[in-house]
């Protein structure tokens, strides 16, 4: 390529006519190979999607003796810090419930696909679950965005969804099931606990998206009716890491307390720095929604130790149910494994789905959908009920506070398990949010 | 008062974060012109380098001074290894090398979550660095955070480091040249292949010892590269191609710019301006700060 | 070939000019792929895998701008997201209008909004034909003012690519700033119709992957007439010596500058369709990840030939899902390594494979004439 004929090139028409012609051939050759990589795709569909297109609400397929249920979980990107270890728990149910002979007779087969931190992603893999390995149910989801995104696919072809992540209320889908906390079952509760206490001052740190933000309004309708001031609120991008002028800020405020939504990688920088700050669990508590004993062990209770959590679960809760979880997820995944809220509501929901299937003697997700009201399991956070209506569950919210050995101990609950309200009706002040 | 020397001085400490995730990219972006995504990788992977030997070392002070030197030599080796196997038949084709490290980043990121788990890892600062020293007492004492003030220090030190070794040593001498007119340093009898390498094992190594200073502020985990990637070149892009001077002062100036920015507005509004300023200050100096003097028309 | 003969895999963007080829032939190969997209496909997919199909053809047409940007004009454009976005905004909000029906706010502004109206700068979405109009224009007006200033001031090479980033890297976190009128994170989702079609309907969704496959087959033989055309070869004669065109007296800066402002377009009208094809357009679609995932698949295939380039973003898209599905796991390994090998040892892309192979054979029958290097 030295001796470069560009100048050549300007003069366009003399080379119209020499003869000149490789291109031709390339549109040959791209036709082909565009024919060949249709034919690639029609292969793999047809292999596993046999007479399953034409029908909109694909059946689930539960004709041979295992019954097939999707994982759809972040197993690349930025949200696979926290969902891997979700899917680590489904995986765990299922095996249980198959060691002890499975679902209405019937092995559990779990299919595990990678949402990959990415939303669209995420709806092409439940309609890949649906359509093409027809699944009796899903489990998964973690970002709110993610069930955002998943949330019409599923509702088009009927089929369920298990989200097991504590979530910003204000939705009720027919075909999902809710088995994390809304926010009456957390954030309403970690404000009581800090209106008892008497904080009279919060400042409120989140990542820019929707969870927080909801949070965020909800609190400040709370503090608002109830004597409390709001010092400031700030949000970081998603996955930022620099909070030294976020932490100076708090600081500055001399707030009496933090309420902190950030989620994931945030965490860790937001609490280094908080220290460095100066800013101690003693002088101003940060209540964090987003921090379970998984996060706690990636920050280090070097940084955490005092700090509060609003949860409906801890490692350390006590119980039967709960010991035994404990149990056999460190027999099967590693001694230094912590279990956390959001691995313990997937491994329940996994449990709920059988408990219902059996009541309904039928894996057909609308009669699953009506044995719904009612069940109860004796799960490891206590026994949780399914609320037919709203299809979310009663869960006991809990207060912890983290200690030096990286475990969280439970300093407040709320007796007994709170009735889900993902649209906060029973709260006046609630009344203009939505 | 107080809080316009808060800033200021938090202005800074983000500065020489930004300078050290990007020293290593004045090496192999400026004066190579190499653009490797896996540079992110590279400061993950001193991170787990601390983390790995902080499970055989139980001071955590030791570890972390022992850290930056392995640190160094595990990065520059896996940035010595990529230049072998891959860059060295790149060097003419930018965008192409920028897409092929994008590969190796990817996959890099996966070993990285099978080896140490998916979730983020956690490494023990030691106690005398996560404390902070007061600078103003009274009420509203302004305080500086002893991380922030070694990393600074780290900083200055791999700062002062580099541009001695580029300046007084042989090494550094075949490096500028090599940068200057490949064609004459190679007519000269110095193997600028080798010299490639070399460099580029520099430069990496400087990611590695980021990755070091990076435990102390932030997460160690798979992903952790790719947030700051982009900055760093940017850093770089703005400070102009080939000169550490420019590096230096467009990090300090950014990083005062994001703070002050992130005070008085939202994160994300900060975030926002100054990827705008970056782009409307390239449109007036579209080489940068400072650019190397060539005769080159291009 | 003659002239290039010799050259060995050559140098990033740099491979040899291709002129005018005979109606015929190009004809020949436009008609199977249209056989391709109308007939084989639709008859041999399920609804499923044909809805994914017309998600990879919205990428190929985003290579089809990158082909010529890219490939033809040596720009490294490494900033596609932004103009997918915004016509993928565009559209989306005009049909999240359409789907609230008049005098409602669509569903998430109701959730998390302020604001008791649309917001004035969404209202000119509400008719469909500004909308239609500005899936394209704006982002064509946009990479024009962005252009006009960028080449003018001649930023280009790693420069142009960085500076790209940063721009996606920016409209991205912009976009989930604003969640009370974008949607923040979530982007805009669930969208139920297309200018009064019924999505969930299979018939419409069909109808939808028709309309994606003929705007690409339309983009595709545009673009080619563009790339043929005395332009075309003034674009290559930029990218391979912009000083040289200089001194004849052209403007690089404005012949760049079309190509860039093609791309964009492009771009916008893949965006735009993307969103019925697949439902949803997120801030996920605009930053820096995507803008790379769209120059990786033309570069795969071949960035200076629009065959390659389409075909290319086809398969790269397709390895990802058929890979990810197969090592949900571990997929990332075998997508790392695919961008690794084809684009280091193929430098001109897959379609390359077939001349060398051509080379070879000519090798074999005679003495290579005066290879350059």
């Amino acid at each position: 390529m030295s001796s470069q004929p560009e100048g050549v090139h300007l003069s366009s028409e003399s080379y119209r006519s020499s003869g000149f012609r490789p291109q031709r051939r390339r549109v040959i050759a791209g036709a082909a190979a565009l024919a060949a990589v249709v034919a690639l795709t029609a292969c793999g569909a047809k292999t596993d999607a046999a007479g399953g297109s034409s029908d909109q609400a694909a059946k689930a397929d539960t004709s041979g003796d295992t019954v097939r249920v999707g994982l759809l979980n972040s197993l690349s990107g930025t949200m696979a810090i926290s969902e891997v270890t979700v899917r680590d728990s489904l995986r765990l149910a299922i095996e249980e419930i198959n060691a002890s002979g499975g679902v209405l007779g019937k092995q559990i087969k779990p299919v595990s696909e990678d949402g990959a931190s990415d939303w669209p992603t995420f709806a092409e893999k439940a309609a890949k679950l649906i359509k093409e390995d027809r699944v009796a149910a899903t489990f998964g989801c973690w970002t709110s965005a993610s069930r955002k995104a998943v949330k019409p696919v599923f509702e088009k072809n009927k089929s369920l969804l298990f989200y097991p992540v504590q979530y910003e209320g204000l939705e009720e889908s027919p075909y999902i099931f809710y088995t994390g906390a809304t926010t009456n079952q957390q954030i309403v509760p970690a404000l009581d606990y800090l209106k008892s206490r008497g904080e009279k001052s919060i400042y409120l740190v989140g990542s820019d998206y929707v969870f927080p933000r909801t949070a965020n309004k909800i609190i400040k309708a709370y503090a608002k009716a109830n004597g409390m001031k709001v010092l400031g609120e700030d949000y970081a991008p998603l996955g930022s890491t620099e909070f030294s002028t976020i932490a100076n800020k708090v600081k500055a405020s001399k707030a009496d307390a933090v309420f902190n939504t950030l989620n994931g990688d945030s965490n860790v920088a937001f609490f280094k720095e908080y220290k460095s700050a100066g800013l101690t669990a003693r002088s101003m508590p940060v209540v964090s929604v987003s921090i379970a004993e998984e996060e706690v062990k990636s920050i280090g209770s070097q940084y955490l130790a005092g700090q509060l959590t609003a949860w409906n679960y801890y490692q350390t809760t006590p119980g039967a149910a709960n010991t035994k979880f404990v149990k056999a997820y460190k027999a099967k995944y590693g001694q230094d494994k912590p279990t956390s809220d959001p691995m313990e509501a997937a491994y329940t929901s996994v449990y709920l789905w059988k408990a219902m299937v059996e009541k309904a003697k039928s894996f057909d997700p609308e009669k699953v959908k009506a044995a719904s009201d009612g069940i109860t399991f004796d799960a490891p956070e206590g026994t949780v009920t399914v609320d037919g209506a709203s299809q979310h569950i009663h869960k006991t919210a809990r207060i912890g506070r983290i200690g030096t050995d990286g475990l969280i101990e439970q300093v407040w609950d709320s007796g007994e398990p709170i009735e889900p309200d993902p649209f906060l009706k029973g709260y006046d002040w609630a009344s203009g949010l939505s | 008062m107080t809080v316009i020397l808060g800033q200021t001085f938090t202005g800074i400490s983000i500065g020489a974060v930004l300078l050290l995730i990007a020293l290593g990219l004045s090496l192999t972006f400026g004066q190579m012109n190499v653009i490797n995504m896996a540079h992110g990788e590279f400061i993950m992977a001193g991170a787990y380098t601390t983390y790995v030997l902080q499970k055989s070392i139980s001071g955590a002070g030791l570890s972390l001074l022992v850290a930056l030197p392995v640190a160094f030599l595990v990065a520059g080796a896996l940035g010595a290894l990529l230049e072998w196997v891959l860059i060295r038949r790149l060097y003419l084709r930018p965008l192409d090398t920028l897409l092929v490290t994008w590969g190796v980043s990817l996959m890099l990121q996966q070993l990285a979550r099978d080896l140490f788990g998916a979730p983020n890892v956690q490494t023990r600062a030691p106690d005398w660095l996560t404390g902070n020293i007061t600078v103003l007492g009274g009420s509203d004492p302004l305080t500086f955070a002893n991380s922030r003030l070694f990393i600074l220090g780290l900083a200055v030190t791999a700062v002062v480091a580099l541009s001695l070794t580029l300046r007084l040593t042989s090494l550094g001498r075949r490096i500028r040249g090599v940068v200057q007119n490949r064609d004459l340093a190679e007519v000269s009898g110095i193997s600028t292949s080798r010299v490639d390498r070399t460099a580029f094992f520099l430069g990496s190594g400087l990611a590695g010892v980021a990755g070091v200073a990076l435990t102390l502020v932030g997460p160690i985990g798979p992903t952790m590269g790719t947030n700051i990637i982009i900055d760093a070149f940017l850093v770089i892009v703005v400070g102009g191609i080939g000169q550490l001077k420019g590096t230096v002062i467009v990090a300090f100036a950014l990083g005062v710019m994001q703070s002050v920015l992130e005070y008085s507005t939202t994160v994300s509004v900060a975030k926002v301006l100054v990827l705008v300023a970056i782009v409307a200050f390239l449109q007036w100096r579209p080489q940068g700060l400072y650019t190397l003097r060539t005769r080159s028309l291009v | 070939m003659t002239l290039f003969k010799g050259a060995p895999a050559a140098p990033a963007g740099k491979s040899p000019s291709v002129l005018a080829g005979r109606p015929a032939r190009a004809w020949a190969g436009f008609a199977a792929a249209a056989v391709a997209l109308f007939a084989l496909a639709p008859l041999a997919l399920s609804d499923f895998r044909l809805g994914l199909l017309a998600k990879y053809l919205c990428t190929a047409m985003v290579a089809v701008g990158i082909c010529l940007a890219w490939g033809r004009g040596g720009l490294l454009t490494l900033g596609q997201g932004v103009f997918f976005g915004l016509g993928g905004y565009a559209m989306a909000m005009h049909l999240k209008i359409a789907d609230a029906g008049p005098g409602n706010l669509p569903d998430f502004m109701q959730l998390y909004g302020t604001a008791s109206e649309l917001p004035w700068w969404w209202r000119p979405f509400g008719n469909p034909l500004v909308a239609l109009a500005a899936t394209v224009l704006l982002p064509m007006a946009v990479a024009a003012v962005l252009g006009s200033f960028i080449f003018r001031r001649r930023v280009k090479g790693a420069y142009f690519a960085i500076l790209s980033q940063a721009l996606a890297a920016a409209f991205a976190i912009w976009l989930i700033g604003q969640q009370a009128t974008t949607g923040g994170t979530n982007g805009l989702t669930d969208i139920q119709g297309f200018f009064g079609y019924d999505l969930d309907d299979p018939v419409n969704q069909r109808m939808v992957y028709f309309v994606i496959a003929a705007v690409l087959l339309l983009l595709i033989a545009l673009v080619r007439q563009l790339i043929h055309s005395r332009y075309g070869e003034l674009l290559v004669a930029v990218r391979d010596s912009e000083e040289r065109v200089r001194f004849l007296g052209y403007d690089p800066a404005n012949v760049k500058l079309v190509a860039y402002v093609v791309a964009a377009g492009t771009a916008g009208l893949a965006g735009a369709l993307f969103v019925p094809a697949v439902g949803i357009i997120s801030p996920a679609m605009i930053g820096i990840v995507p803008s790379i995932e769209f120059v990786i698949g033309a570069a795969v295939g071949g960035r200076a030939s629009l065959a390659g380039a389409v075909l290319g973003a086809i398969g790269v898209a397709w390895a990802k899902t058929a890979l990810s599905e197969e090592f949900p796991a571990a997929w990332t390994y075998f997508q790392g390594l695919l961008f690794i090998v084809a684009l280091a040892f193929l430098p001109g892309g897959l379609v390359s494979l077939a001349g060398i192979v051509r080379r070879r054979r000519a090798a074999a029958t005679a003495l290579p004439s005066g290879g350059a290097a």
